[in-house]
């Protein structure tokens, strides 16, 4: 009885801590997924639009398929870490640049467009 | 660029292999150099690939492979933005050294109308000669300075000289020298080698996705791929030569490119001027 209110009054504070941790978890999810959609459309890092349609950019070429329904197509994130890292594994042929090998992205720049990906 | 220290070499294996598996048959299985072989299949290929553009107008480049453009480039023919560069070369081309030859006395028929036999192979050096080459070594030899070859004076007179030479086909020959086509065979290996750190070569853009849109640039097919050299280039605000197209698309792959004329350079123009035998000359060109 007499650790009870210590206990309640610790939990408090817990489930403050919990709500704060869960929305900066979301809030860090959305910055990862901007970051990521950033570096999908600057011409100096992964350019992606020079060969894909992607929802919201603008003159993007027609050599790759159009980016669409990423996350039903490729539903385990190490596939589409794998095509950014190096897509000649898959397809010798593809002219899909291997932005991993090349070091064209970081592993932590390939994290996030792997994010923005899956909001496709 | 920080970028452009990192170059990454891929092995041309890959990219020979990559050919034959892509089904497009442009280079002998075995190691014999066959030129006329090559040529056939390389100008089947892209007759197979685009069935509806006529053979000739391979040569326009982008323009060739989408209709749109097509229209827009017709009417922008009638007043065409190479003709100033053209004028000047004109002038230019009449326009006596300080020591009274002009660049008539360089070159076979007074260089008018001979645009489609270069580049040449020059037995006595044992290397391939382009025009831009011919060009600044007349100048030398009667103690002008060499132009830059990129661009303002040269494309004028290579513009001029092209001018002379439209319709013509292109028709370069291969001399029987193991070293023309040790020449040739090393411009066809540097064309389907990936380089850069975007891993592109020549062919990954003008072989594998001609009339595929690179952003907003419409890739032009490989086939007659020099013709219409040099251009005029809304994009570039003025004209460019050979070297400045074949320099500025390996620097679009963030590879370094080589000099301007380098061995290698020339070795490809041979190449790909080879391939394009048949074609008529188109230049000067005008491009989006
Ligand atoms: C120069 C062209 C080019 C660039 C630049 C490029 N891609 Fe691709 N991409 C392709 C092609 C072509 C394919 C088709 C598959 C193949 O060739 O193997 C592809 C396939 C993909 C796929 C699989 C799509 C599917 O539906 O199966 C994903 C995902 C992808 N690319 C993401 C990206 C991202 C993200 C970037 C930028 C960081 C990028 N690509 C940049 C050409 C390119
Ligand atoms: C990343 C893609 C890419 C690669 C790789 C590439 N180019 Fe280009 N090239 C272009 C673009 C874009 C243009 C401008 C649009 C057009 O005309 O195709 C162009 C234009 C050209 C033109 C002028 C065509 C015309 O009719 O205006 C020539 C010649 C040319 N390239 C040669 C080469 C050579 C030689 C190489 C290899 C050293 C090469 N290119 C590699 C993208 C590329």
């Amino acid at each position: 009885m007499t650790d009870h209110f210590p206990t309640k009054s610790a939990k408090l504070p817990a489930l403050a801590l919990l709500v704060a941790l869960a929305s900066a978890g979301t809030a860090q999810a959305q910055s990862a997924v901007d970051e990521g959609r950033k570096l999908a459309f600057d011409r100096s890092k992964g350019n992606c639009l020079t060969c894909h349609v992607i929802k919201g950019g603008n003159l993007p070429g027609t050599i790759g398929p159009e980016l669409v329904d990423i996350k039903s197509k490729y539903p385990k994130r190490e596939d589409l870490v794998a095509i950014l890292n190096d897509e000649t594994l898959r397809n010798p042929l593809t002219v899909m640049p291997p932005f991993g090998r090349n070091r064209i992205l970081t592993e932590k720049e390939i994290d996030a467009v792997v994010d923005f990906l899956q909001t496709l | 660029m920080k970028l452009r220290s990192a170059i990454f070499l891929a092995s041309a294996t890959i990219a020979l292999a990559a050919l034959t598996l892509a089904g497009a048959p442009l280079l002998a299985a075995d190691d014999k150099i066959d030129p006329v072989a090559d040529a056939k299949a390389f100008q089947k290929f892209f007759r197979d690939k685009f069935p509806k553009v006529k053979f000739e107008d391979f040569v326009n480049g982008p323009y060739s492979m989408n209709e749109d453009l097509y229209r827009q480039w017709q009417e922008k023919e009638q007043f065409p933005p190479y003709e100033f560069s053209l004028e000047m070369g004109k002038e230019m081309f009449s326009k006596p050294f300080k020591n009274g030859k002009t660049y008539a006395d360089c070159f076979p028929n007074g260089g008018i109308g001979i645009r489609q036999n270069y580049p040449y192979f020059d037995e006595k050096e044992g290397k391939v000669i382009t025009l831009e080459l011919a060009l600044n070594r007349c100048r030398e030899a009667n103690g002008e300075p060499p132009y830059s070859y990129v661009k303002d004076e040269m494309a004028a007179l290579t513009a001029y000289m092209a001018f002379t030479s439209r319709g013509k086909p292109m028709d370069i020959k291969i001399p029987n020298d193991p070293r023309a086509l040790a020449a040739y065979e090393n411009g066809k290996e540097y064309f389907y080698t990936r380089r850069g750190q975007l891993n592109f070569s020549c062919a990954t853009c003008h072989v594998q996705s001609p009339g595929e849109r690179i952003r907003a640039e419409v890739l032009a097919p490989a086939l007659g791929i020099v013709n219409a050299m040099p251009i005029y280039r809304s994009e570039w605000s003025g004209m460019g030569t050979t070297s400045r197209r074949f320099t500025t698309c390996n620097s679009q792959i963030r590879a370094v490119p080589l000099s301007p004329q380098d061995d290698e350079y020339r070795n490809v123009e041979y190449y790909l001027s080879y391939v394009s035998n048949g074609l008529p000359i188109s230049g000067p060109g005008a491009r989006p």
